[in-house]
């Protein structure tokens, strides 16, 4: 493991030994995953084992809460996080041709990170702005009001960043 | 209390300007239009004079971003950073506020905030829940306290007993603004009845719908309201815990729920012995982490404990055992934020809005086809039709109304003869859709209903946890010969089959997302079968948008510009420059890019 | 008696015990309700919603299992609506299944096809994709095919509740739900204690012990080879019921006769062996008690508790008997003492065993257990696989003509007949260290407190004035609160016995699925497997293992004493931590045993 890598470790045995002293410290195991998904940007199998240990939990169980969740990330991704919202509002605005914009410029499906590793493309329930519907939210910034060419052209300057 | 304000801020400033920070002005950068106001008020030595406040979202936010003058309320929309200059020295320094910007004054009044009363803003107060939200700093508790805040909690605590709070709320007619309308005094009855070491008051805030962001951005505007109502349930039932569940994809709110949690704790609002009572209370945020179920208790219980969210079996129910075993009341960030206002200004008043069964407002997400999409609140009993055409502004591009979609996934889709249904529990769900939680999407004549009913389905289908049959297999099963049907594949029988399948999971499912589940199918076979019928027996698609049964070709009008041939994905369009071209049957995807990108009408889709 | 309540079910008013579910109060009236995810010893699930029922003043259905009656409660159980929700219900669980009932193990054994056939579904109307996934063949012993898996979840709930292991958990939602171990990982490679409760309890298919007839057919056409077989206690408690016979028989005699008619040259009895472990085991605990070693003594003779102990408890494995188990012992044996005694080499001797457990067939294949580069045991197959094989060779099992098993390790005591129910070795042990330790005989052998299906069982007694406390556990579930006892309080007992499966052996993950109408686990049948033993036992002569002279002539000729160095080779070995490591969830660890 990488020096930084155990930083990030140690911060989220720190969180979690916090955390174990509380009442009902299993029910803490979103918030811990949350925090470890915020320090390595995804949940590693490595980073899973040692919540286990920390909460005493049994991985089995931590496995069903990471893979029920859409939140989590079971694999790295990229460095900005392209979701498209396909809420009602901004379907009905045509969500869909902005979904398939982005699934051309950046040749993934969704769900997948680019070769590059810089998008990762998801679909959002709902991002709570369908008054500028169509949506997308990258990282976390909300853009609205789109279409197939102003997603490209967003796309595009993230590119240059 | 008066200690409390005693150490507000005094404002001497000449104006207050309020700017909206809710999501989609943020998006229209009212960031940067906050920093260029600053510096054009440094440049005018005016800073001491003006008071800027940051509000919640105001629901408007078509016309964003929206900066608000005081006094006179002058309402400007639409103000880019270039506007900055003459706003201050035009209304700032002359006196006199610039007309182009300011937001119809007749649209306004009359329309939207026709329900804030006519002239005075603050009059009727009939924007309950959202009552200050674009009113006041979400970040500042003095805002809040200066309006009101926290009186109710003062007044449970020092004039009323426990019981006397519940038989208010109760007699307030007040129901759950979640989804099912469960009166909320006899939830709190329930509760309260519990012998126990211990309960709990959670707010669901895991608001999921698609569509749907009242509870959002009632939280970004105005989140002590929220903690007001929980604080004084919490008092009510003998609670002496809260938790907010909360989506993680609302970031904003969380933070301001995290510094308003903090400030109500220094104001000894949270905390031991609240207001000098000997009253115990404290509020924690736990964060969901993307699974729409989560708003059904149960599940939302379990997910708090750090399970998989899904429901369980009831009885028994959450306010006998609930959160960690223990009795638990869960109401959703609406019904919280009317607590303080009935409390305060009495439940008959409250009462005395809205029809003979729902009392009260309800806040709508009005979105989809409509003039001015944004958040509405209005007395139980308006018509749709009052929202779409009178507060929503009708249909954009003078397109026909086709149908409203209310109650997200779990509701239904209501065509043009129940526009005149007044809004309540009863009356929506006798029309064959449901209150929910509060979307409202208006679809006009462009959208294909069965390609929508495909839409929710395909939604529930994949929130859907995977416990029951009936949800798990069942909802993937309608999906599958919806599918097949905006294919051009449908046979006949499916619509029966879907009616077959959709009954059986409505009352066979465990839960409430199951057992309304197939209501968007349901209600679109009901109301718009003809276009099923089309579908499966003339494999045509009168909205267009069933694109698997449409041929594009080009017609004569082509010039040849090449724009169709640039956007083909597949590279399905020939032809020389200045040539008319010519799509390949063969080759076309039918994903209408081409027919999208043309500028002269020269793609014909049959 | 508790006060009456009135219910009417299908306009019938009678009269029953508050306080239950709609389908307790009704299977005891008579109305067996159909149902699928729901287990009497499992926590409720409402899953499944094959139960679902009509009560008035109620818009859906109600998950019968789940809710609660009340005074006054009219149900309906059988209307036309709630019959077509039920078929519809069962016709989707059969689209998302591969429905190759003709070739899967299960055919005919299944509960989905009894379902389907009692709803009548003539047609299929929602057929579409169904999900697909790979089998997971990489355990020895538990193969998982998510392919069959309906969600009912029994598996899940049992992993965690019964047994402790949460080794499983459905994980993705929705239509994509899998039950899986964690991270996806393949069966062998996670904390899988190779228990195969989850066979017992498995609706379908979705899981299966691997499956190691044709192997054995195989071998058994061998001419070069010498086949050998021997067969667990409760082997011969359960396996009648595979041919329709009651719960209980004990159809020893005719195992001995069909396991000679597929083929074996010799047919001998883990009951020998297990004689052979409670003389080195009893041995043993004697050393500990006068200081030589460490207290309690905790036994080893169950192959998924010794899983469990590697992975959940290393702390303990010092505590734990170095006797191997008793089909471990049987088959060194075999390819020693007796292939000298035959003067062969051990290496044309196929060592078969017959057992009621799937744990026992990872037991066969650890390094740690093999002796001059042997394996003892080469094939184990379960109660189910040797019944099948008999069927499968056209054996008239019911009423073949019994036999006797073969010498020299054939004949055992009434205490090697016990160890295959839940405090069946204790009480072996006890009837010989008591013996061994004062010298003189222990008059009353039939020890009630360690007898019976209670969860923790303890019991004392004095030898030579020196008070022996112990404890029996069965069931992982109930042997990870024992053991959390231990690690607080390590002074409370001096021999501990644990067993893996729930009633121990009899239990087993390999043992008979249940007939029609009766559910896995049922602690009837549990006991009545049990009795048998019992009965058996008490039909013998010799009921001490010390004086089963097969054994003594064995410690003559061969192992010269209990705990001797050709023992310690033999018979003895050493566990070791492993991993993955299994945690047990703090919960489960609350619960006291009050003394």
């Amino acid at each position: 493991m990488t020096e930084l890598a155990q930083d990030k470790m140690t911060t989220l045995r720190e969180f979690m030994a916090e955390v174990a002293q509380r009442e009902y410290s299993e029910s803490y195991l979103i918030a811990v995953l949350h925090k470890a998904q915020e320090l390595f940007g995804y949940l590693p199998r490595e980073v899973m084992d040692v919540v286990a240990e920390g909460l005493e939990i049994p991985t089995a169980h931590i496995w069903g809460v990471a893979t029920f969740y859409h939140y989590f990330n079971l694999e790295p991704i990229g460095r900005h996080v392209v979701s498209v919202c396909m809420g009602t509002a901004c379907y009905v605005k045509g969500a869909n041709r902005v979904l398939d914009a982005l699934k051309r410029e950046l040749a993934v499906e969704v769900g997948q990170t680019t070769d590059d590793r810089l998008f990762t493309l998801q679909e959002a329930r709902c991002l709570g702005a369908c008054g500028i519907a169509p949506v997308i939210m990258i990282d976390d910034k909300i853009y609205g009001e789109l279409d197939s060419e102003k997603v490209i052209e967003i796309i595009r300057q993230h590119r240059r960043l | 209390m008066d200690d409390l304000k005693k150490g507000m801020e005094v404002t001497e400033a000449k104006f207050k300007l309020t700017l909206c920070d809710g999501t989609a002005c943020i998006h229209k950068h009212s960031k940067e239009l906050l920093l260029a106001v600053e510096s054009e008020l440094d440049k005018h030595g005016l800073r001491q004079a003006v008071k800027i406040n940051l509000s919640g979202c105001l629901g408007m936010c078509k016309d964003g971003p929206i900066l608000i003058v005081n006094p006179g309320f002058v309402m400007y929309g639409g103000v880019r950073v270039e506007d900055v200059p003459e706003i201050v020295q035009s209304h700032l320094v002359d006196n006199k506020a610039v007309t182009r910007l300011i937001i119809s004054p007749d649209y306004l009044y009359n329309r939207f905030f026709r329900v804030f009363g006519d002239v005075d803003f603050f009059g009727r107060q009939m924007r309950i829940c959202l009552r200050n939200c674009g009113i006041i700093d979400p970040e500042n508790i003095d805002d809040y306290l200066a309006l009101r805040g926290y009186e109710a909690l003062a007044k449970a605590l020092e004039m009323m007993t426990p019981q006397e709070v519940v038989d208010e709320v109760k007699k307030s007619g007040l129901r759950g603004r979640g989804g099912a309308g469960f009166s909320t005094g006899l939830k709190w009855e329930f509760t309260a009845k519990q012998v126990s070491d211990r309960k709990y008051v959670i707010c669901n805030a895991d608001e999921g719908d698609p569509g749907a962001f009242m509870d959002r951005s009632a939280i970004e505007g105005d989140p002590h309201t929220v903690l007001e109502g929980m604080i004084i349930a919490g008092y009510a039932i003998g609670a002496s815990k809260g938790v907010v569940y909360i989506r993680a994809e609302y970031p904003l709110a969380i933070k301001r729920l995290e510094k308003a949690i903090a400030a109500a704790r220094e104001h000894n609002l949270l905390g031991s012995g609240i207001l000098g009572s000997n009253f115990d209370f404290d509020i924690e945020i736990r964060l969901g982490a993307g699974a729409f179920v989560c708003g059904e208790e149960t599940a939302l219980i379990h997910s708090i404990e750090g399970s998989r969210g899904m429901p369980r079996p009831r009885p028994p129910y959450p306010s006998v055992s609930g959160l960690f075993g223990k009795p638990t009341l869960i109401n959703n960030v609406e019904t919280w934020a009317n607590i303080p206002v009935i409390l305060l200004d009495g439940a008959d008043w409250f009462s005395s809005i809205g029809t003979e069964t729902s009392k009260g407002t309800k806040v709508f997400a009005l979105a989809g086809k409509v003039h001015n999409t944004g958040l509405v609140e209005v007395p139980m009993g308006t018509t749709l039709r009052e929202i779409i055409y009178d507060i929503g502004g009708g249909i954009p591009k003078g397109k026909m109304f086709k149908a409203v979609q209310t109650g997200g996934p779990s509701g239904g889709c209501l065509p043009e003869q129940y526009l005149d249904t007044q809004i309540d529990y009863e009356s929506l769900a006798k029309a064959g859709s449901i209150m929910g939680s509060g979307g409202m999407i208006v679809i006009d004549e462009d959208a294909c209903m069965v390609s929508l009913a495909r839409f929710f389905i395909e939604f529930t289908q994949d929130e859907s946890c995977g416990k029951c049959t009936p949800c798990r297999e069942g909802t993937k099963r309608m999906y599958d010969i919806l599918t097949r049907i905006t294919e051009g594949k449908g046979r006949p029988g499916d619509i029966e089959l879907l009616e077959r399948l959709g009954g059986m999971i409505k009352r066979a499912s465990l839960c409430g997302l199951g057992q309304s589940a197939p209501n968007p199918v349901l209600s679109t076979i009901k109301n718009f079968r003809e276009e099923y019928e089309e579908h499966i027996h003339a494999k045509t698609c009168r909205a267009g948008q069933c694109t698997a049964m449409l041929s594009f070709t080009v017609n004569e009008k082509c010039i040849g510009c090449g724009a169709c041939k640039r956007v083909c994905p597949v590279a399905a369009v020939e032809g020389a420059r200045r040539e008319k071209h010519r799509i390949l049957p063969d080759k076309c995807i039918r994903c209408g890019q081409c027919y999208e990108a043309c500028k002269f009408d020269a793609i014909t889709r049959a | 008696m508790k006060n009456m309540i009135t219910i009417f079910i299908n306009d019938k008013e009678y009269k029953v015990e508050p306080d239950q579910t709609i389908m307790k109060a009704a299977d005891k009236l008579g109305f067996k309700i159909p149902r699928l995810c729901y287990h009497p010893k499992l926590s409720i699930e409402g899953a499944c919603r094959v139960c679902v029922v009509e009560v008035e003043g109620h818009r859906n259905f109600v998950a019968s299992c789940a809710f609660p009656i009340s005074d006054g409660m009219r149900i309906k159980t059988n209307t036309h609506e709630l019959r077509r929700a039920r078929r519809d219900i069962v016709e989707l669980i059969l689209d998302n299944h591969p429905l190759d009932c003709h070739t899967c193990e299960r055919d005919s054994n299944c509960e989905l096809q009894r379902l389907a056939a009692s709803m009548g579904i003539r047609a299929r109307h929602f057929a579409g994709d169904r999900k697909r996934y790979e089998e997971d063949l990489s355990s020895d012993a538990v193969i998982r095919n998510p392919e069959k898996c309906i969600l009912c979840g029994r598996c899940v709930r049992l992993c965690s509740e019964i047994q402790q292991v949460h080794n499983l958990t459905q994980s993705h939602r929705g239509f994509s739900t899998v039950v899986t171990p964690a991270y996806n990982a393949p069966m062998a490679e996670s904390v899988c204690t190779a228990c195969g409760q989850c066979i017992n309890v498995c609706p379908t298919a979705a899981f299966l012990e691997k499956n190691y007839t044709q192997e054995l057919f195989s071998n058994l056409n061998d001419p070069t080879m010498i086949k050998v077989a021997q067969f667990a206690p409760s082997v011969r408690a359960a396996i009648g019921e595979a041919f329709g016979l009651p719960v209980g028989t004990n159809m020893e005699g005719q195992l001995v006769a069909s396991l000679r008619l597929l083929g074996f040259d010799y047919v001998f009895d883990t009951q020998f062996a297990a004689d052979l472990t409670i003389m080195e085991e009893a041995s043993e605990f004697l050393e500990r008690v006068k200081g030589n070693g460490k207290l309690p003594m905790i036994t080893s003779c169950s192959s998924a508790w010794m899983k469990c102990l590697e992975q959940f408890y290393p702390d303990l494995i010092d505590n734990v008997s170095t006797c191997k188990s008793p089909m471990s012992m049987q088959g060194a044996m075999t390819k020693t003492y007796f292939a000298q005694k035959l003067g062969i080499d051990p290496s044309k001797i196929c060592s078969a065993a017959a057992m009621c457990c799937t744990a026992k067939k990872y037991e066969a294949a650890r390094p740690e257990l093999m002796f001059d580069g042997m394996k003892g045991v080469d094939i184990v197959v379960t109660t189910r696989e040797i019944a099948w094989m008999i069927k499968s060779a056209g054996l008239d099992f019911v009423n073949i003509k019994p036999e006797q098993p073969d010498n020299p390790l054939g004949l055992s005591s009434g205490a090697g007949a016990i160890f295959g129910t839940t405090g069946g070795v204790m009480e072996a042990a006890i009837r010989t260290a008591y013996d061994l330790y004062t010298g003189q005989t222990l008059i009353d052998i039939e020890i009630e407190a360690v007898r019976g299906l209670k969860g923790i069982k303890e019991g004392s007694l004095t030898m030579d004035g020196k008070e022996i406390r112990v404890a029996v556990a069965h069931g992982l579930g109930n042997a990870c609160k024992l053991l959390d006892v231990v690690r607080k309080d390590p002074d409370r007992y001096h021999f501990i016995e644990i067993m893996g499966c729930p009633g121990g052996c009899v239990g087993g993950g390999g043992q008979p699925y249940p007939l029609t109408n009766t559910v896995p686990l049922d602690d009837a049948a549990l006991t009545k497997r049990a009795k048998a033993l019992y009965d058996l036992d008490r039909g013998k002569t010799i009921r001490r293992s010390h004086d089963n002279p097969g054994v003594q002539k064995l410690y003559k000729e061969f192992l010269e004493h209990p705990l001797s160095e050709v023992s310690h080779k033999y018979l003895h070995t050493h566990y070791q931590a492993k991993l993955p490591v299994g945690i047990i969830p703090k919960e489960a660890k609350k619960i006291e045993v009050k003394p």
